[in-house]
């Protein structure tokens, strides 16, 4: 496997899907879609129930591996990247279904983002004072940064279980961000959300967009957040891509409005 | 980059693939092997000795793998009342165990008592009746919802429970079933077989019968009736059973009580194989094995399951037991299990388990 | 009123980070130390330091071992009773092997041996979830029993097939053994366990802790932050072994002197994982109530009788014993099923507001 990683400069593509197909048993989930995430861009990703979004990030993430096609990040080919691997080198996400660990703190679940950054050696944790403690306090103050940045501070010490879902979901951003991804991979960040939730929402996916310089590509179903916020958009239907481009030229694309209002097949 | 187009379903099979053949190529290579080391050797004891021993004694092989049968409806039993209760509740019973006890002691206590023996099955029926209710009432209804392990643990509690009340009334002493007295056979049959003889003891020939018959009854009342449509439903969903009008609360008793009477056949056949004692509690852990190596959740796993841990615990034993002092019977069913989980984690008839998220 | 943390401010990570951070805890755990380690051996006498502190001591490290296992890793364990009996057989050859050395060097070697065992056995858990994972730890209960009653090298082919503790000195002072005065061992053993409590919750609060915890909630999503699960898993159980073994090895060097197979049975790894879940899983503190609780019920059951004047015969006291052990059980479980760390933490909570509450 080919890992020399380049460093990728804005508005280069930081991640390559080439003819990807993807099926479970006989369900085709994905059928050759391909498409670029540019660095630095808010890449949006929206089709109808069903149509594959969840399962091209899992495909991203190397939660799944697709059967056919490439998978070409930092350019490098990366087809069978395992889940870990990808969170090493540098793509974070959130989750549909808030994926938090439910019975540990905020601030545990944010740290818990830091964990490939920590090195310190088990011996050390045993007795914990010097080397362990000192790495413990560095990431926490990251980590206190980020909570600063999403206004947690309240929450810090309650177990996430008992959060309700709108602060979960911001809980599930901070852990995301926590790993410093240079690719952030969104799944419904507003899902479920009040307008003032998801306004906060947006306002803090741009602020990391622009202050972080992170690359996002995020699945969303509201089409005003996502004609606001996003670069670009692809549009997915049954699997397959119908549509790819600014918010603009998508809205007006006749499959786009076809796919959504629907049509006799 | 040659590998560009990786299949995971090509990668995901041949693991597996791999992974016999490996184990099939490491046998192979063994058999072999111990043939060029020579009679004698460690490795010719364990995998060539036993099966010249049983060409030399095919009856002495079909004596044991009948044991093993045996042994196996007795597991199988247990797994099913297990079973039976996990599907519906997710309960995993840790309590089929004393529940044999109880339904076998109760039996024959009540005949102690002067009860006729008809009438003492049918109270110990009643028993398990009045049983199943209290469980459900005392037990099961307050920790509604909670995790496995709490429920689980609670099983574990109701078991202390019952072995205490049970030595209560009945005392600690072992006792003999009564059986006679409900009409099971006894005496053996025997009979040549390619140059010796084989033995089958009537009564387990009747173990096996009745298993079959309970089975059956329940495959009826699962699939037949209103009551074991609503059971099944129960399994798939809690909520959505509700939503649709079942009450969880009768279904629990009605399941306990089921598995309350699977106990009570399992209670009598074992006792009137070795006799009634708390000791049959700590037995019943095989059923462990049998439910987890079937897939907890399915009456054909448990019944498939119980053999083949009967069988093969039997065979290990009488085989490859003296090589190295006896009693491997009472690990050796937790390795099969543990490998045939390996290659399927979910249980040979469980739902496959799918990671989402 | 007295119990509030008004006013104490933090001005680190490091203090906001310690492991009691309201000053009134950290004062009270100093306090409880003194009262173990002075008040106790002073006052109590030796039925109160065999039966009672010893044996609650032990079963608590054992317990605090599963408890990192099952609370804090989420992986299921009934072979708690085989690993403390790897740490017992292995400290025995240890110190018979090297009569001269240190006792307390075999005793937290033998935890070793077990958390080599323990891993071997945790591999299982790579593809196995859940109930299933029970399997593996049960075919480990067994399969050691069953090896210790076979393999006479373990017990040095002693015909009774026990181990029996020789007798060990330290600066001239008898501490295994039947010359060992229960005051000795009660001091050895709170030390270790002291030491050993504060080395699991240095464990639990760090990077350690929370990755263990990960997989405990959610084990995809753990793996796609970057945990190696197979890694943590293992090392869970490596160290969950290495207490338990040292437990195993402190039971029969310090408390009963002498052990047979039975005394590592599937009972004793049962009797462990009620102390955790009674106790409360996920809690260090709750591991050392847990193990109080169902350690002193039975003998305060057992003494109950006499007091209130009943004659009752041994063997019904016993059952009856076991039937309200039972009952309590279940109780325990309805009324607070997340273990009496939990009622404990919400007592705090109100002591805190009181006398105010809002």
């Amino acid at each position: 496997m080919n890992t020399a990683i380049a460093e990728i400069q804005p508005g280069k593509p930081i991640l390559a899907m080439d003819h990807i197909s993807l099926s479970f048993g006989g369900v085709k989930a994905i059928r050759d879609v391909s498409f670029d995430i540019r660095k630095g861009e808010i890449r949006a990703i929206i089709g109808p129930n069903g149509a594959g979004k969840t399962s091209l990030l899992n495909v991203i993430n190397g939660f799944y591996h697709p059967q056919e096609g490439i998978i070409n990040y930092k350019g490098a080919k990366r087809n069978d990247m395992k889940p870990y691997v990808a969170a090493s080198q540098g793509i974070a996400r959130t989750f549909q279904n808030v994926a938090l660990f439910a019975g540990m703190s905020t601030l545990d679940n944010i740290m818990s983002g830091r964990m490939l950054k920590m090195k310190v050696a088990l011996p050390w944790h045993i007795i914990r004072f010097g080397p362990a403690e000192r790495e413990e306090i560095e990431h926490r103050e990251f980590v206190e940064q980020i909570i600063d940045f999403l206004e947690i501070q309240a929450i810090r010490r309650t177990p996430v279980g008992r959060l309700p879902y709108g602060l979960q979901k911001r809980v599930e951003l901070g852990r995301a961000l926590a790993m410093e991804p240079e690719l952030l991979l969104l799944d419904e960040p507003m899902a479920g959300m009040n307008l003032e939730e998801k306004e906060d929402m947006s306002r803090f996916v741009l602020d990391v967009n622009d202050q972080f310089g992170t690359t996002i590509a995020l699945i969303e179903h509201d089409m005003g957040v996502v004609m606001d916020i996003s670069d670009r958009v692809i549009v997915l239907d049954y699997g397959q891509k119908i549509a790819d481009g600014t918010p603009d030229e998508v809205k007006n694309n006749q499959n786009v409005i076809d796919a959504y209002l629907g049509v006799a097949h | 980059m040659s590998d560009t187009t990786l299949k995971p379903s090509r990668a995901s099979m041949s693991a597996g693939k791999r992974n016999w053949l490996v184990t099939a190529a490491l046998f192979a290579a063994a058999v072999v092997g111990s043939l060029v080391v020579g009679e004698g050797s460690l490795v010719y004891e364990i995998f060539v000795s036993p099966f010249l021993f049983v060409v030399e004694a095919p009856d002495l092989f079909v004596q044991v793998i009948w044991e093993g049968l045996v042994a196996g409806t007795l597991y199988a039993l247990l797994g099913l009342g297990f079973v039976l209760i996990f599907k519906a509740s997710g309960v995993f019973n840790f309590a089929q165990g004393i529940m044999v006890v109880f339904g076998a002691l109760s039996l024959v206590g009540f005949y102690a008592a002067g009860i006729p023996a008809i009438l003492s099955l049918l109270l110990s029926i009643a028993m398990m009746y009045v049983l199943a209710w209290t469980v459900e009432r005392v037990v099961l209804r307050p920790l509604v919802n909670q995790d496995p392990l709490i429920l689980f643990m609670a099983t574990i509690g109701l078991t202390y429970f019952l072995i205490g009340f049970g030595e209560f009334i009945f005392g600690g002493e072992p006792k003999t079933m009564i059986t006679e007295e409900i009409g099971l056979p006894s005496g053996s049959y025997s009979f040549d077989f390619m140059g010796g003889f084989v033995s089958l003891q009537k009564l387990d020939i009747a173990a096996a019968v009745i298993a079959a018959i309970l089975v059956g009854c329940l495959a009826v009342f699962f699939n037949k009736t209103k009551v074991g449509r609503a059971l099944r439903a129960v399994a798939d969903d809690h909520q959505a059973a509700l939503s649709v009008g079942i009450t969880l609360r009768q279904i629990w008793v009605i399941v306990w009580f089921a598995a309350g009477i699977v106990a009570l056949t399992t209670g009598i056949m074992w006792g009137a194989r070795s006799d009634v004692s708390f000791a049959l509690q700590i037995v019943a852990l095989k059923a462990l094995p049998v439910i987890i190596l079937g897939g907890l959740t399915s009456i054909p796993g448990a019944i498939i399951g119980g053999l083949i841990i009967g069988i093969s615990e039997k065979l290990a034993e009488f085989y490859w037991g003296p090589l190295v002092g006896g009693s491997i019977e009472s690990w050796v069913p937790y390795f099969i299990a543990l490998g045939f989980l390996w290659f399927r984690p979910q249980g040979l008839f469980g739902e496959k388990i799918i990671d989402r998220i | 009123m007295f119990y509030r943390e008004t006013g104490q401010f933090k001005t680190s990570y490091r203090t906001d980070q310690a492991v009691f951070p309201i000053k009134q805890d950290a004062i009270g755990i100093w306090v409880l130390l003194a009262i173990l380690f002075i008040v106790v051996p002073l006052t109590f006498n030796d039925f109160w330091l065999n039966s009672i502190m010893i044996p609650t001591l032990i079963f608590s490290l054992a317990a605090i071992g599963l408890n990192l296992l099952l609370g804090y890793a989420g992986q299921i364990s009934l072979g708690t009773g085989g690993f403390m009996g790897v740490g017992a057989y292995s400290c025995y050859k240890l110190t018979t092997i090297f009569p001269d050395v240190n006792i307390l060097i075999p005793i937290l070697l033998s935890g070793f041996v077990a958390a080599a065992v323990g891993v071997l056995f945790g591999i299982p858990s790579l593809r196995i979830k859940g109930f299933y994972l029970a399997i593996a730890t049960l075919a480990s209960q067994f399969f050691l029993v069953w090896a210790f009653g076979r393999i006479e090298w373990l017990y040095n082919y002693n015909p009774s097939g026990a181990i029996e503790v020789p007798t060990r000195r330290i600066f001239d002072i008898a501490v295994t053994g039947p010359h060992a005065t229960s005051m000795t061992r009660y001091l050895i053993i709170l030390s270790i366990v002291v030491v050993l409590t504060w080395v699991a919750s240095n464990l639990v609060r760090g990077r350690i802790g929370r990755a263990w915890m990960a997989i405990r909630d959610m084990d995809i999503a753990a793996e796609l932050i970057g945990i190696k699960l197979l890694q943590t898993k293992l090392t869970a159980f490596a160290i969950s072994s290495y207490y338990a073994g040292v437990a195993g090895a402190l039971m029969v060097f310090m408390w009963l002197g002498a052990a047979e197979v039975e005394s590592f049975d599937i009972n004793h790894s049962f009797l462990i994982l009620f102390m955790v879940v009674i106790g409360g899983s996920g809690s260090l503190i709750g591991s050392f109530m847990g193990a109080a609780f169902i350690w002193v019920l039975p003998i305060f059951l057992r003494s109950a009788p006499d007091y209130i004047g009943l004659e009752i015969g041994a063997a019904t006291v016993e059952h009856i014993n076991f039937m309200v052990v039972g009952a309590l059980i279940i109780f325990f479980l309805i009324v607070e099923p997340n273990g009496i760390a939990r009622l404990w933490q919400i007592g705090k909570e109100k002591l805190r507001r009181w006398p105010f509450p809002y």
